[in-house]
């Protein structure tokens, strides 16, 4: 893990008429790195995910990748440069096949006319390099012709998280994956988000739920009043004092240099 | 008791499936023991000339429910096609090709109306394609003075005529409407389209976030659902060799009726087109079957009437029964 930057916001803001949900707020995330964003509600947590992923559009401040300026409009100007978002909600279609769910919106059609005039899908190729992207993660599952809603819900969201991975260059943006899910299955996907990361991508991991965040994360960006109330190393500060920064009752300089990150 | 209740809603997708085929195969088991005439080649040769209108609506009504929606107007729009192809070639003269394109044009502008409605003004399919109904329905007797058309030029009814396969008749509307079905599964089944069409039905919201632009995927179904109903208005005119301002009335429900017989979900999202078409010949034979036997044609629609209610409660429990 390097100190190399993949991706970079300074002075992000964004309005909703009189609320002011981004109020110039920097944000840093560095490569092969898992980033735990946390915050109260209405932080400005999930308006910060939204500009990062291409959801909202920032009225100021600058969002650059790999030292590059972006201007996302929508989501898929964000999937073009290589960020894949995994939602909250699972969105995956339940009576679709797995490969089908990991190519849908991007399926490949088989080569030559058949492909080219008659746009016939390519479903082998697809079955198999979804199979491919499933063992990778090793999310133990056989059959990728297998309907999603027969999986559990730690499994959909293996779907879900091999498909960003699929198509990701820089970053995987992760919405609560494990908010919906059992003890057992929760930890399921902290390994997946892991994994994620041995695979050289950037994880920025949006979670409700501290010991989780503890577990997995290599910073912690502590979103607060629309702003960057501070960015926290797991391994040297209490979970305790991290909700006290959260929540505004620690105040962020009064911390020790070596809990920053 | 869960998991008994789990096992069984397991088992009921399958049925699904597979269900339409055996519950055709049932009652053409029962109609060939009521009635000799029943499984002879003519008879079966009558039965599909019968089902053929029907059946290719249902393709069009098939893709509209995939999507959870459903067009109302399928019928009336059928009709408005049939008058539309009969003026232009019958009454103006004109050339059948011609006269073809323009009811064809007709009904897919219709199908895009109620995209249109259904897309861009958000309301629901169920609504919009009520009011096409009737306004389809207005226009057909408005421009026909709701009279019949009978001068109609022989090619414009060709689809009408019949060659002979193994000593029996065969019309070629028929083989024009399993062409379509053939053209329809393989679209739904191996293009990126088909595969939209369903993840639309299924999970809109999931398909958005996937890239896939769902506004134009429900434009393109109902127009090319109108453009069905187009190919179905040809084969009726072929049929009965008129132009028919009251042609349809009875195929808006009975084209429903054999997309929810065939196992596709109301619900969206589920379902093989192939299966309208045997949901459409299970009505056609319980209406032959019935007529052999003597039956009224009261007791024909009420039979209709509580397969499809049938059907639905199977759908209704195979997908939501467990929740």
């Amino acid at each position: 893990m390097g100190d190399a930057l993949v991706m970079q916001g300074r002075g992000l803001v964004k309005r909703f008429g009189h609320v002011t949900a981004l109020d110039g707020t920097d944000f840093d995330l560095r490569a092969g790195e898992i980033l735990a964003v946390i915050g109260d509600n209405g932080a400005g947590k999930s308006s910060l995910i939204k500009v990062l992923s291409g959801a909202l559009i920032p009225d100021a401040g600058a969002l650059s990748l790999d030292g590059e300026r972006v201007y996302f409009r929508t989501p898929m100007d964000a999937r073009r440069a290589g960020i894949e978002t995994v939602y909250q909600d699972l969105a995956v279609a339940p009576a679709m096949t797995i490969a089908e769910n990991l190519y849908l919106g991007r399926e490949v059609r088989r080569p030559g006319v058949l492909g080219s005039v008659f746009r016939v899908l390519d479903k082998a190729r697809m079955r198999e390099e979804a199979e491919r992207h499933m063992r990778a993660l090793q999310i133990g599952i056989r059959t990728m012709t297998q309907a999603v809603e027969t999986l559990s819900g730690g499994q959909r969201q293996g779907v879900a998280v091999a498909r960003s991975v699929a198509f990701a260059r820089h970053v995987v943006i992760m919405d609560e994956p494990t908010a919906a899910l059992g003890v057992k299955e929760g930890t399921m996907v902290l390994d997946l988000i892991r994994r994620v990361r041995e695979r050289g991508l950037s994880v920025v991991l949006i979670s409700h739920n501290m010991p989780h965040v503890f577990e997995v994360a290599d910073r912690i960006h502590v979103a607060r009043l629309g702003r960057r109330a501070a960015v926290l190393n797991p391994r040297a500060i209490s979970m305790s004092d991290t909700v006290a920064v959260m929540t505004g009752a620690l105040s962020p300089e009064l911390l020790p240099t070596e809990v920053l990150a | 008791m869960p998991s008994e209740a789990r096992t069984l809603r397991e088992r009921l997708p399958a049925i699904g499936t597979l269900g339409p085929v055996i519950a055709l195969a049932i009652a053409s088991a029962f109609f060939a023991t009521q009635h000799e005439r029943f499984l002879t080649g003519a008879n079966v040769s009558l039965i599909l000339q019968q089902v053929m209108v029907v059946g290719t609506i249902a393709i069009g009504q098939t893709l509209v429910i995939l999507t959870a929606g459903v067009d109302l107007s399928c019928g009336m729009v059928m009709a408005l096609g049939g008058i539309v192809m009969a003026k232009v070639a019958g009454t103006l003269g004109l050339p059948v090709p011609l006269a073809i394109a323009a009811g064809v044009g007709v009904t897919t502008c219709f199908g895009l109306l109620n995209g249109i409605l259904v897309t861009r003004v958000k309301l629901p399919p169920f609504i919009v394609t009520l009011g096409t109904l009737n306004i389809a329905f207005a226009i057909t007797q408005l421009s026909s003075d709701a009279q019949t058309i009978t001068d109609v030029p022989p090619s414009l009814v060709a689809l009408g005529n019949a060659f002979t396969l193994g000593g029996t008749e065969v019309v070629y509307g028929v083989v024009v409407m399993l062409a379509a079905y053939l053209l329809a599964a393989f679209i739904l089944r191996e293009t990126a389209a088909g595969r939209h069409v369903y993840a639309v039905g299924n999970n809109p919201e999931a398909a958005r976030l996937a890239g896939i632009d769902t506004a134009r995927v429900l434009l393109g179904v109902y127009a090319i659902a109108g453009a069905c109903y187009g190919l179905a208005a040809l084969l009726a005119v072929a049929r009965t060799g008129v132009g028919d301002p009251n042609a349809g009335q009875t195929d808006n429900l009975d084209a429903i009726t054999a997309v929810v017989l065939g196992g596709t979900s109301l619900f969206g999202g589920r379902g093989v087109v192939w299966g309208s078409l045997v949901g459409a010949l299970i009505v056609g034979t319980f209406r032959n079957g019935l007529t052999l036997m003597g039956v009224s044609s009261v007791y024909q629609i009420l039979i209709t009437g509580i397969l499809v209610i049938l059907a639905v409660a199977t759908d209704q429990f195979s997908r939501h029964g467990g929740r």
